[in-house]
């Protein structure tokens, strides 16, 4: 069994008891413990149930890179599946339930899947599910949707109480990683003036290196590291953050930073997770090595463990895995654990070395505790349920013949180190074969290039292949005076602190054990745990053709769980290139991606959520708004008002109700969020003349001018009126939508192709208030404000005046979105909402009526005037609006002009703008499209025409519609069908768009 | 992300900053060209792996439009100049040479 | 006038920094060469300030000026003042090629003050923050957060930053929640 030891334990404070929940059960820890040390301590080895075969699982490693123990955290709004049990720090409190299971993690009906398992093999989904095709959505998807995952997803009522936030920082040198190595490399870098700063995933420096023992300069590795601490903490250019993962490395330096803030201790205030967007001018990784396992049968039995976590375990925790650790392996780093168990009194009845002649120094320390060893030896399987029961023994050379059967309650595992390579890796650093490691480690002269066309990226230590303590040192040194190198600061001192530790044999690559296996034990070794692949699985892969290691992967699925296959990369392209005959190297990697290990959903959002999910663009009557029961419509950032429903009265209503009211006497419009942009220059009508379709140059100050401004591809992208203000002056309003990207456009030709010309833009928009009054009364309430002559005399139709209005400063513009006798004033913004109470308190004598963006539109509408996304889309030219009357001819160039001269856009058979009424006077439906005769190859009926604005019209009382139609403006009176939704089409007739006043007489007062 | 200097305000701005305008040196053609000459301008473009010429504008920032002179391989920025020319500058030029000996952009060697 | 809103009415926020709504800003957006010399000339007439260097400010007293881009420059004096300067500037720069607006409406203006200023701002801005790369007597344009904003220091505790005035409900949100008291980073102060 598992359990606390009454020794050792450095990270855990036995003084401060912590109280948690596993699976309902109430257990105890330590304040240091993380929750897979603590279920250890309580006897929990079976910690989960695998993926596809639902196999009893227990913990494997003691860091980031755990396949199995994955648990669910906390409840309700708190609730988070998949986190590794090895990563998480207990706090009092914290719940924990298993995944992968039903009913219970004892007892699970989907280990079914485990006896069916050899019908299961790479490939299965695709073979099986194949045909007959509809089997697939109705029988086999919610078979697999229901049976598959790992943990469950939160509630959909869930809403994650917790905050989160970004950082950006900026460094010469990142260091990534707190170990020995790291703490080095930041030392030689930071002696030498570089910023630097280091990120240490875990709570703790110092790495591997106080449990792997050694001295450095004399010191016990743990004595070392503090004085690197307190050496780093004082120095005003160095900064270690704990806690905090590399999670990526990205172009030009670009890292994220994960740091976990109270995840070990959610009763503190602030964020939980912090998302640093650092830049790094170098970065060096002093990420470590991953321990691999062994492919024997039976590896994934609970109790089975990496050989450094069982060691990491006893050492930083105080907790056994078991009584009897039989310890398997190919390198000398293994014995580290035989002889640290046998110290703190447990039993260690053999070592199993596959090497024939064993190893070096350590190994004689191991047999002269007493420790058996047996040398050229394999483990052929382990025996075990939901716990290790036995490990038979054979030889290493053979194909599985056992020789012993030799009783333990754990087995510690050594399959050698493969450095840590993924954030090398993540920007495009390649890798070499270190045949002599068994392992991938950097290639020195393919690393990542930055901007500047250079390497930005150095690997230090474990993570460089240095895996002894004395070279450790020295390699990390040099990283650190490299990256202080490229950073210009003075040249660093190299020189490196001496570690010591005994001299290790080299290695064997063992990729099977034994290494003639026979099928019965491939079937039961495994390489990836969390996603159930087995050494047979990439043997089948192999076999069917599957040459290509990124292939193999995604039809095994080998390395694409969430830990995307930290252990069980090298060991299963190992078994491919073996299956298929080829070198380690020629069947390469498969792509490290960032991140590491996952990051929150919240840290990558960020401060984002709640009221500042996005930012939300006020008017200045905005408030008004809102105190007057606005129903809003989303334009853009803005939120403008669609109606303004009373209380008790539907949308629909309201919006009938605001167009008659402003009809028949005086209606208001917050009309702020139109774009203003002021141009003004010599050049200002040339360039006008250039951006609108219209002649601008020839409007006179005091005057406006309608214009549409297309697109170089001739299509229409934005509407508006032009005020010239003086011979050099014009203010051109845009679409509401239309402020920042009509600004821009004009920028763009101004700056890229008419550099020449003078003229300057400005951005006005958010200056001005801007309001419409609007109606027949429209005159009466502003004669009644005073200040200024708003008579027809003295303000026309399509003119603009500066003025005062009751004691106001103001800008009235004459102009018409309604058809209606109409101003628009502009206020300087901070006035708007003193000017708009002002209008509605003088406007109650004509029952002023405030109306929304809805009420607008069908006036506009009734009025036939286009709207910039309803008739157009992106590939409507004006020449299909019927608005050829303002597209000039006199001018011999406009953007957009050259395009519609293209034999496409002056295709009689494009649909052209025209009414549309339909008999019966209900509404056609929005983007209904008109039916034509036949249907085209596809077997679709045919079209000639679309609707592109439809709306019940209060004035008409009637449905109205405006639409694009084959030779539409040559059928007037014509009847045509249009689709309804998959109701009966509908009948409409094609009629004039200008459905109300047509003449103009009520605008032209 | 990448990170390219503004040419105007210096800034070493990252991507959020910057706004990607697509190629640079354009030559405009307007009513009076050929059809193949506008679809020249308006749809063909050059799509190289290695060398090219961008416009970006430093939107986040002083708003102005600039050149970038980047390798869409290895995203090196090798210059950046202001957007007022045809062709790129000759230092720029100089550069991509030494670092890409033989290299071609339409008619640029 | 007292019919004159702020965007927040002067809204603040006391964290990690005071944040402020600062009323009384006036702001004159001026578009020109600011190189030429009549328009410095003018400038410096009106507002008492020379034009500043590439992202530098210039202050003189009340008054100041910011640089913006190579051709526009935002000039700085009191909320009341703004109009009838802008119109001086206009009217003194009418043989020029300059445009003068008053944008003094368009914008809102937070003060942030207290010694976590640097980092409340380095949650929100991609830019560094570090006292080596930002100080006093530098304007940086950028964006915070989703909106495009630009700041710069009064001296080593004091910043102003300015957004659109219809995202002031957002900056104001968003500096609070950088500035709450128990987020602090500690990357620039220890």
């Amino acid at each position: 069994m598992s359990t606390r030891v009454q020794t050792q334990g450095r990270l855990i404070n036995r003084n401060r008891p912590v109280s948690f929940k596993f699976n309902g059960a109430l257990m105890k820890g330590y304040q240091g413990d993380t929750l897979a040390s603590a279920l250890l301590a309580n006897d929990q080895m079976l910690m989960g149930r695998s993926f596809k075969y639902h196999r009893p699982r227990g913990v494997v490693a003691s860091g980031s890179e755990e396949p199995n123990a994955l648990v669910n955290l906390g409840e309700g709004n708190r609730f988070e599946p998949n986190q590794r049990a090895t990563t998480t720090e207990i706090f009092h409190g914290l719940t924990a339930t298993s995944q992968n299971h039903w009913p219970s993690l004892e007892y699970d009906v989907g280990v079914v899947n485990n006896l069916l398992s050899r019908f299961l093999s790479a490939g299965f989904y695709y073979k099986m599910f194949i045909h007959p095709r509809p089997f697939w959505k109705h029988i086999y998807e919610p078979f697999i949707r229901h049976s598959a995952g790992l943990g469950k997803a939160p509630d959909a009522e869930a809403r994650d109480e917790d905050r989160y936030e970004h950082f950006y920082a900026f460094t010469d040198v990142l260091v990534i990683g707190g170990g020995v190595a790291g703490l080095q490399s930041a030392l030689t870098a930071a002696r030498a003036g570089a910023k630097v700063l280091l990120l240490e995933q875990t709570a703790h420096l110092g790495g591997r290196a106080p449990v792997d023992g050694g001295t450095i300069d004399g010191l016990s590795p743990e004595a070392w590291v503090e004085k690197a601490r307190a050496e780093l903490d004082a120095m005003p250019n160095a900064q270690i953050r704990t806690r905090t993962m590399g999670a990526g490395v990205y172009d030009h330096g670009y890292v994220l930073g994960y740091e976990r803030l109270t995840d070990h201790a959610p009763e503190v205030a602030g964020p939980r997770h912090r998302l640093w967007r650092i830049r790094a001018a170098q970065i060096i990784t002093a990420t470590g090595a991953i321990e691999r396992p062994l492919s024997f049968a039976g590896n994934d039995i609970p109790g089975v463990m990496l050989a450094s976590a069982v060691r990491d375990y006893l050492v930083n925790y105080g907790v056994s895995p078991g009584d009897r650790t039989v310890v398997v392996t190919n390198n000398d780093d293994a014995y580290r654990t035989a002889i640290a168990l046998v110290q703190a009194g447990l039993k260690v009845p053999a070592i199993l070395d596959a090497r024939p002649k064993g190893g070096g120094a350590l190994m004689d320390e191991a047999k002269a505790l007493g420790i058996r060893v047996e040398t050229g030896a394999a483990a052929v399987k382990v025996k075990g349920a939901k716990r290790v029961h036995s490990v038979c023994r054979g030889v290493q050379a053979g194909e599985g013949e056992v020789l012993e059967e030799i009783f333990c309650d754990a087995v510690a595992m050594s399959g050698g180190w493969s450095p840590v390579v993924h954030l090398w890796s993540h920007c495009g650093g390649k890798l070499t074969w270190d045949a002599d490691q068994a392992a991938f480690r950097p290639d020195h002269d393919r690393a990542p290039t930055s901007h500047d066309g250079n390497p930005f990226v150095i690997a230090s230590g474990a993570a460089d292949g240095a895996f002894h303590l004395k070279d450790v040192l020295q390699n990390a040194a040099n990283a650190g005076k490299t990256a202080a190198g490229r950073v210009g600061v003075e040249e660093a001192d190299s020189a490196a602190p001496s570690g010591d530790a005994p001299d290790e044999a080299p290695l064997v690559p063992v990729w099977m054990m034994p290494q003639g296996a026979q099928k019965k034990l491939r079937m039961k070794a495994w390489l990836d745990y969390q996603n159930d692949v087995k050494v047979s699985d990439v043997q089948l892969a192999a076999q069917e053709g599957f040459e290509s290691v990124e292939h193999t992967k995604r039809y095994t699925t080998l390395g694409m769980a969430t830990d995307q296959g930290k252990l069980s990369n090298i060991n299963g392209l190992a078994t491919l290139a073996h299956a298929l005959d080829e070198e380690i190297p020629r069947v390469g990697t498969t792509t490290f991606r960032p991140p590491y290990t996952p990051i929150s959903m919240g840290a990558i959002a960020g401060e984002a959520r709640g009221e500042i999910f996005q930012p939300i663009r006020k008017t200045p009557m905005h408030a008004w708004h809102e105190a007057n029961g606005a129903h809003w419509e989303p334009v853009g950032h803005w939120r403008r008002p669609y109606a303004f429903p009373k209380s008790g009265e539907s949308v629909h209503d309201a919006v009938k109700r605001e167009v008659l009211a402003t009809r028949n006497s005086l209606g208001l419009l917050d009309a702020s969020t139109l774009g203003k942009i002021i141009v003004k220059g010599p050049d200002a009508g040339r360039f006008l003349d250039m951006l609108y379709t219209n002649m601008m140059s020839t409007l006179k100050p005091g005057k406006c001018r309608y214009g549409l401004m297309c697109t170089e591809n001739g299509f229409l992208t934005d509407d508006g009126v032009v005020a010239r203000i003086d011979e050099n002056t014009f203010l051109c309003h845009t679409t509401t939508g239309g402020a920042d990207r009509i600004h821009a456009h004009m920028e763009e030709w101004l700056q890229t192709e008419w550099w020449d010309w003078k003229v300057w833009t400005v951005n006005a928009t958010e200056q001005f208030a801007q309001v419409a009054v609007v109606g027949p009364n429209a005159r009466k309430l502003l004669e009644k404000l005073g200040g200024m002559d708003v008579s027809k005399e003295a303000l026309a139709f399509m003119e603009w005046k500066d003025g005062t209005l009751g004691g106001f400063p103001v800008r009235a513009y004459r102009i018409s979105f309604s058809g209606e006798l109409s101003y628009e004033i502009a206020v300087p913004a901070n006035l708007g909402r003193a000017f708009w109470d002002k209008l509605i308190e003088a406007g109650k004598e004509w029952d002023i009526t405030l109306y929304g963006t809805e009420a607008l539109h069908i006036m506009r509408a009734e009025k036939g005037f286009i709207m910039i996304g309803d008739e157009t889309d992106g590939t409507v030219i004006p020449q299909d609006l019927g608005l050829d009357w303002a597209i000039s001819k006199k001018k011999d160039d406009y953007i957009g002009k050259r395009a519609q001269a293209r034999s496409h856009m002056t295709d009689p058979k494009r649909w052209k703008l025209v009414g549309l009424e339909t008999l019966d006077g209900s509404v056609l439906k929005d983007g209904a499209y008109a039916i034509a005769e036949g249907t085209n190859e596809n077997g679709q009926t045919n079209t000639q025409g679309r609707v592109t604005s439809t709306y019940h019209s209060p004035t008409l009382n009637k449905g109205i519609a405006m639409g694009l139609v084959l030779n539409g403006p040559d059928r007037m009176g014509e009847v045509i069908s249009f689709t309804n939704g998959g109701e009966p089409a509908k009948k409409a007739r094609i009629v004039s768009p200008v459905f109300f006043d047509p003449e103009g007489e009520k605008q032209n007062v | 992300m990448l990170v390219i200097t503004c040419p105007y305000c210096g800034v070493a701005a990252e991507e959020t900053e910057l706004h990607g305008g697509g190629e640079a040196h354009l030559k405009r053609f307007g009513p009076d060209s050929s059809d193949d000459d506008f679809t020249g301008y308006l749809f063909h473009r050059e799509n190289p792996k290695g060398v090219h010429f961008e416009r970006w504008r430093h939107v986040n920032g002083c708003g102005k439009w600039f050149h970038a002179a980047r390798c869409t391989n290895t995203l090196e920025v090798f210059g950046t100049y202001k957007a007022q020319t045809t062709e790129p500058p000759k230092d720029i030029l100089d550069t991509i040479r030494a670092k890409r000996p033989g290299f071609k952009w339409r008619d640029i060697a | 006038m007292s019919d004159v809103a702020l965007a927040l009415g002067g809204a603040s926020f006391d964290g990690l920094v005071k944040i402020e709504e600062l009323a009384g800003q006036g702001m004159v957006t001026l578009r020109g060469d600011l190189t030429d010399k009549a328009i410095v000339k003018v400038v410096k007439d009106v507002f008492g300030v020379t034009l500043p260097g590439i992202r530098e400010t210039v202050f003189a007293g009340s008054t100041g000026a910011l640089w913006m881009s190579p051709d526009e420059a935002l000039l700085l004096c009191s909320y009341d003042d703004a109009q009838a300067k802008a119109d001086d500037l206009a009217t003194k720069l009418a043989d020029s090629h300059a445009l003068v607006v008053n944008v003094s409406d368009a914008r809102a203006v937070f003060q942030l003050k207290g010694s976590m200023m640097r980092e409340v701002i380095a949650k929100l801005a991609p830019v560094d923050m570090s006292p080596d790369a930002f100080k006093p007597g530098m304007v940086r344009r950028t964006r915070m957060a989703q909106v495009a904003a630009a700041f710069w220091m009064d001296d080593a505790s004091t910043a102003r930053v300015v957004c659109f005035r219809s995202v002031a409900a957002y900056m104001f949100a968003l500096l609070s929640t950088a500035a709450d008291d128990a987020s602090a980073v500690n990357h620039f102060t220890r």
